[in-house]
């Protein structure tokens, strides 16, 4: 057991700062542009278009599958004379209809949840009963309750959404650190007002996430509840749309109002709710 | 210290009498301290000292009036304390304190409207004042998110002061920080102190943190808690002397013996 000691010279740095190297560069265009998501995503779709035009050319035969480019002639002209615009309206009419009526019942509940233990389990054991039924099976109840129109598919939006919302917003809620719910007694917040001033932007992200999920499953929902009856005076949505060409073997129109329901879910998902993501919890730091 | 020669003469600002906190764990019910007195007067900065498990944060959220004391009462100025209030703020040792959808200015100023302590132009004049004093100007635009936590402390300081409590309560505040960070929060709160004497109940289980922030220390022993002692501190002039040295044996001592 020998040990060897160094003595071994300090070293002290002056403050001079050597200046060989770069601390900031700027990157390729490339990469720049590569790191836009949009762009990339724009990629993909250009991608899947040419692969959807290749097969449909290949294949030849429209009423089966018609290719992309006859796809966009029919939706274009569809949007020219207005009926793909009147179909989308009356769809997003209802829809709006039943996400509202759906956002009020939710936040009801939730209230009398966080109100009381027996509200709580009030809406544990409804979600947990309700939130597995697909809204669309109520859709024959709803028929012999409201009749054949609006009214029966406002029902099963209303079902659609808010158990969805309702769930998230209440674990939003239970999930709010301690910490600030006592920073929000501690500025004399009581009750409702403690409700909105501190749970509500602090349960936030959970909140959006319902009304993000709530959404998806009420525009799933209507279309399929439009594709069964959907013809309420006159003139119905897109998923009426949809079944009256597939009747006519239109099979380009059916194809350009199946991608009209994917568009505007895009547009809803990618342009007011990641605003709205962007305007929120993205600057507040409550989601990377 | 001066300060306390005459104190008996003058009317306690926070009493604390024969307070016995418990709690219901699972299985359990728990009793965090036993028949606890004090007194805090204006101006002090009192420290509450002692190891983990003897109920010092347990007390001074009662003292908030988070929890309820099974026996004993706490009083401030000669009110029963009943429920949180403004007028006992907290700062609290965990970061998400301060509300992440509120810049800095905005957290201090809504503290401030909501509590009913001040309009909201008034608000605002205070806001920017106690942020000036903790050195965050720059920052009064900024969300919390974007802050280091040694910055968030001190948001959240400014925040408990501005609201001009009755007396200030920290929680550890600043348990969570690095230790340099921790060094210079000291400091800081040290100078803050000396510009307004505000009264300062400060929880930490650091004995020289105790000696360094406090004028008075109350040493609580574990399993229950209960007093041990009440000790005058030293001098700032006196620190990192002999006198320090010495008082932190004695505290070392008291807490460790058996």
């Amino acid at each position: 057991m020998t040990e060897v000691l160094y003595t071994r010279p300090e070293i002290v740095r002056g403050d001079g700062k050597t200046n060989f190297l770069q601390v900031e560069k700027t990157l390729s265009v490339f990469e720049r542009i590569y790191r836009i998501g949009a762009v990339r995503k724009a990629f993909i779709l250009f991608v899947l278009a040419a692969a959807w035009e290749i097969y449909g050319r290949w294949l030849g035969n429209p009423l089966l599958f018609p290719s992309f480019s006859q796809t966009f002639a029919a939706f274009s002209s569809n949007i020219a004379d207005g009926t793909i615009p009147a179909r989308a309206l009356a769809s997003i009419k209802t829809l709006l209809i039943g996400y509202g009526i759906g956002i009020v019942l939710a936040s009801l509940l939730t209230t009398l949840a966080i109100g009381s233990r027996i509200g709580a389990d009030l809406l544990e054991t409804l979600t947990s009963m309700f939130n597995p039924l697909p809204a669309i099976a109520l859709l024959p109840l709803a028929l012999i309750w409201f009749g054949l129109g609006q009214g029966s598919v406002i029902f099963v939006l209303v079902h659609s959404v808010l158990w969805a919302i309702a769930l998230n917003t209440h674990a939003g809620f239970r999930s709010v650190s301690n910490t600030m719910r006592m920073v929000g007694l501690n500025y004399g917040l009581r009750g409702l007002k403690l409700v909105r001033h501190i749970l509500i932007p602090a349960a936030f992200p959970s909140i959006l996430t319902g009304l993000k999920v709530g959404w998806a499953f009420a525009w799933r929902t209507l279309i399929a509840a439009e594709l069964v009856f959907g013809v309420s005076s006159g003139s119905g949505g897109l998923g009426w749309f949809i079944f009256e060409n597939r009747n006519q073997l239109e099979t380009a129109n059916v194809f350009a109002g199946l991608f009209t329901v994917i568009l505007i879910g895009l547009a809803v998902e990618n342009l007011i709710f990641a605003t709205v993501e962007k305007k929120t919890i993205r600057r507040w730091g409550m989601q990377a | 210290m001066t300060l306390h020669q005459f104190v008996d003469a003058r009317s306690a600002l926070l009493s604390v009498e024969g307070v016995t906190l418990q709690y219901k764990t699972e299985d359990a019910l728990v009793t965090a301290t036993h028949r606890v007195d004090f007194q805090v007067f204006q101006s002090d900065r009192f420290v509450l000292l002692g190891p983990s498990g003897c109920g010092k944060s347990t007390l001074l959220k009662a003292i908030g009036g988070y929890l309820s004391p099974t026996e004993g009462q706490i009083k401030l100025k000669g009110k029963e304390v009943t429920e949180p209030g403004p007028d006992r703020m907290m700062v609290f040792q965990e970061f998400d304190q301060l509300l992440p959808w509120k810049t800095v200015g905005e957290n201090v100023v809504f503290a401030l409207t909501a509590s009913g302590r001040a309009k909201p132009a008034e608000a605002r004049e205070r806001a920017r004042s106690y942020i000036d004093k903790v050195g965050l100007t720059k920052f009064i635009d900024s969300y919390p998110h974007m802050l280091s936590g040694g910055m968030k402390q001190r948001v959240a300081i400014a925040r408990g002061m501005a609201m001009e409590p009755d007396v200030l309560l920290m929680d550890e505040p600043f348990a969570a920080l690095d230790a340099l960070t921790r060094r210079k929060m000291q400091d800081e709160l040290l100078q803050l102190w000396d510009d307004t004497h505000f009264t300062v109940l400060f929880v930490t289980h650091s004995i020289e943190e105790a000696i360094r922030i406090g004028t008075r220390i109350l040493l609580l022993s574990p399993h229950p808690g209960q007093v041990k002692a009440e000790l005058n501190s030293i001098s700032p002039s006196e620190l990192g002397t002999g006198a320090q040295a010495a008082l932190e044996t004695r505290i070392n001592d008291m807490l460790f013996a058996s």
